[in-house]
């Protein structure tokens, strides 16, 4: 594709001008993933450069180390402790010895299992005292996948901290070598609430974050390569296994699902599609609309502006599931809009909201209007207000109209300012579970799709798709766990394209 | 010619007004309107099913009467503990990683935020199998969902710290540094000197934090499905507007509705000043 200059492209037609910006951006998706792969491949060298200049920094530090140092490469804390670091000393020594009574009395257990899931199942087995065949429980594949996850983390973080045990020595050695004096446990302890206060305070987040979040994710990603669902729930009916790539395969295949209709590929491609043209429409109405609603509210002459303001907040405080609920049952077939018209005379026969599959893709995305505008105005309110008004005088002495003040001032500065809201929004709206499964649970239900689990309905997103696949009759955890996967690459690489284009994310620093 | 032309920009002036007047009474109107009609059928005594108009032909306290007889006033309790408990431990979780994230400039402040980055991209919804099998293994499901859902909804809580990180990004740093050069330590520039100044973003974050379990839905229907005394409002009122049961239950669905939107309203109203600064100020930097 030919590149033009800066001067040969303001030569274009308009016409032209979109046609070579269109032609560059596609030219450029080629470049664009390679540069990512060069990317990752360079992440990936300083990955390997890092671990081998750690490990040349442990050799070195047990060579040229005192015996202090050599005893503390096996008893952690050892060195700390004979230099007169208690605190230190003793911490390390007790994550040492918990960890190494964990993996002797459990960790062992669990990670010799984790490559098999469990090898016996529950047995039916003849019980003497009750004279008949009971059934006896032995492994359970959920708890040594979960277990074995875990010891997996605290293995790391053994790891983690005999390295900076390891660094500690280097660096008492170096201290002491310089004359210096070592920092007692009375400065450790100060330290906590001085230069390591934000440690202090990281801790108790974090910990949640780990054990309710990251942990949870990696199970449930590792469950995309079993075969965990209601018939192996790997305890009372039959264990599950690893499966590999099977469930990928399943998700992406072409031919049809187990129950007729269409293939799995054809659905997910179907619901895929549906989410992201709901999660581009809901955005950008709202955010539109919403700013349309400040702007007037914004305008100058305009009198109550804070009674108006209010009564749309309101409808911010009330809980979503009711007004959601309560609407989406004021418009069904036998509901207050559809009876009022009827009782008036303007039509025969309830209008199909909620039957019709393009009904009712509208009306969520009317009634998400309904609910994201009150919250927009909100957003968009300050920064209307923040535009400098002088823009917007010069502009007028230039002989600008409102439309073109709108077009060349107001919009690029509100894009700049939200454009990073913009995009959580739209991954948000991506994921909008809730005004989805109330109003509609995902109906009318698509009967080309009936082969996937789960009854899939034309307003399904891949959200309540997952939902129903996990609270279906069969609970298909691996699928659902292959569709979250999938919701999460959609999502990643999104973020990814809009990210490099976005101006405003570049530098955090400059918002300070 | 002048005065004409002023003239002119001024009737324009006064019909987009009139037509932006007009405009905004018909959006309160739309706004509003569900909400009416939800208090006017919570009053209607002579069906319980949906009808075809909206001021009742007969008024009466009888849905408040049922809602007061049925499970609800468990429910209601069990939402008041969890929001109360989400508005404690929340708001000290969320401030104590916003702040941490702003000011301190530390080796693992960027791979962390881009860490948190990434793993809100996972749908939530995903976990929600194993913090299942996670919490009954302790207990904490259907009954004794209550616990279950405080603990699971404040240990995450961690994650949503952008919008209060918005607002100390505009406390200037200069601040702390003078405290610090006074001999302060950090933890005594974050009591004495941030706090204080910190006051709206501390009651936008607890007003936010006691809202959310009002409406949280999907997982505590999950932890506590099928036991009614585990119920929050959302999970028992929902049960209401199934197939089965609406025809008999939907008035005393809206009696429920304005019982439950009535005081959560009225506070966020009292405290609406701190809600706009915090959604102006903070929600859209990231």
């Amino acid at each position: 594709m030919k590149h033009y200059s800066d001067l040969e492209f303001l030569r274009l037609s308009k016409g032209q001008r979109i046609g070579y910006k269109i032609g560059s951006f596609f030219y450029g998706i080629p470049r664009a993933i390679a540069g990512l792969f060069i990317k990752l491949w360079n992440l990936l060298k300083a990955a390997g450069l890092t671990v081998v200049r750690e490990i040349q920094d442990i050799c070195a530090t047990f060579v040229k180390g005192d015996w202090k140092t050599k005893i503390s490469f096996v008893i952690m804390g050892f060195g700390s402790l004979a230099r007169g670091q208690a605190l230190r000393g003793l911490l390390f020594l007790l994550f040492e010895v918990v960890f190494i009574g964990y993996m002797v009395v459990a960790g062992g257990h669990w990670l010799s299992l984790l490559p098999s899931l469990g090898k016996l199942g529950p047995t039916s087995e003849y019980n003497l005292v009750l004279d008949t065949y009971t059934t006896v429980y032995h492994d359970n594949s959920f708890k040594i996948l979960l277990y074995g996850v875990l010891t997996i983390f605290f293995i790391i973080a053994f790891i983690y901290t005999w390295r900076v045990n390891v660094k500690q020595n280097k660096i008492s050695e170096q201290i002491l070598r310089s004359g210096k004096k070592l920092k007692g446990s009375k400065d450790d302890l100060r330290s906590m609430v001085d230069e390591n206060f934000h440690a202090t305070l990281l801790a108790l987040p974090m910990t949640g974050i780990m054990v309710f979040t990251v942990m949870p994710i990696v199970f449930m990603v590792l469950v995309a390569f079993t075969n965990y669902d209601g018939a192996h729930n790997g305890f009372s009916n039959n264990l599950f296994t690893w499966v590999g790539l099977d469930n990928f395969n399943t998700l992406l295949s072409w031919s049809a699902g187990s129950g007729g209709g269409q293939s799995y590929s054809a659905t997910f491609g179907e619901i895929l599609v549906w989410t992201l043209i709901w999660a581009f429409l809901a955005t950008f109405t709202n955010y539109f609309l919403g700013m349309g609603v400040a702007m007037m509210i914004n305008k100058k002459g305009i009198r109550l502006k804070k009674m108006w303001r209010t009564i749309l907040v309101m409808t911010v405080a009330i809980p979503q599931f009711i007004s959601l609920l309560y609407v989406g049952k004021m418009f069904a077939r036998n509901g207050l809009i559809n009876l009022s018209l009827m009782n008036l005379g303007w039509i025969k026969e309830p209008l199909p909201f909620w039957e019709d599959p393009t009904w009712a893709r509208i009306s969520v995305i009317v009634i998400n209007i309904w609910v994201g505008i009150p919250y927009l105005m909100l957003i968009t309110t300050g920064i209307l207000m923040n535009i400098p008004a002088d823009l917007y005088e010069s502009a007028r002495i230039d002989g600008a109209n409102a439309w073109q003040q709108y077009r060349k001032i107001t919009l690029p500065y509100m894009l700049f300012i939200t454009g990073p809201y913009l995009l959580t929004s739209f991954t948000g709206n991506m994921n909008n579970f809730n005004v989805i499964y109330l109003l509609t649970g995902g109906a009318p239900t698509n009967p080309a799709a009936s082969g996937a689990a789960g009854s899939v309905g034309y307003t399904d997103l891949l959200i309540t798709w997952l939902f129903k696949i996990t609270t279906g009759a069969e609970s298909q955890y691996y699928l659902a766990s292959v569709v979250g996967i999938m919701v999460f690459v959609v999502v990643a690489l999104i973020s990814l394209v809009v990210y490099n284009v976005l101006p405003s994310i570049k530098n955090e620093e400059d918002y300070q | 010619m002048n005065e004409k032309r002023h003239m002119g920009l001024r009737t324009l002036n006064r019909i987009s007004n009139t037509t932006i007047y007009i405009l905004l009474i018909i959006i309160s109107i739309i706004w509003l309107l569900p909400f009416i009609f939800i208090v006017l059928q919570s009053f209607r005594v002579e069906s319980t099913y949906q009808v075809g108009y909206v001021i009742p032909h007969e008024w009466g306290w009888q849905n408040y009467i049922n809602l007061w007889n049925s499970d609800f006033k468990r429910w209601y309790l069990n939402t008041f503990i969890i929001a109360l408990a989400a508005a404690v431990f929340i708001t000290i979780i969320q401030l104590c990683m916003s702040y941490t994230l702003s000011r301190f400039r530390f080796k693992l402040r960027g791979p962390l935020m881009r860490f948190m980055l990434i793993l809100g991209m996972f749908p939530g919804m995903l976990t929600m199998i194993i913090l299942y099998r996670v919490l009954s293994d302790l207990g904490l499901t259907q009954a004794n969902a209550v616990p279950g859902l405080i603990l699971v909804s404040v240990a995450s809580s961690g994650m949503g710290y952008y919008v209060s990180k918005g607002f100390f990004d505009t406390i200037p740093k200069s601040l702390d540094e003078a405290a610090r050069v006074d001999g302060a330590t950090r933890f005594q520039v974050l009591y004495k000197i941030i706090l204080p100044l910190a006051k709206p973003i501390v009651i936008y974050t607890i007003l936010t934090a006691f809202m959310g379990p009002w409406g949280d839905f999907v997982f505590a229907r999950y932890v506590a499905f099928g036991t009614s005394s585990g119920y929050n409002v959302a999970v028992g009122m929902y049960s209401w507007l199934t197939n089965d049961q609406i025809a008999r239950m939907y008035t005393t669905f809206c009696a429920g509705g304005v019982i439950v939107a009535v005081p959560v309203t009225i506070l966020f109203l009292c405290l609406q000043k701190y809600y706009v600064e915090g959604v102006t100020g903070g929600a859209v930097k990231g």
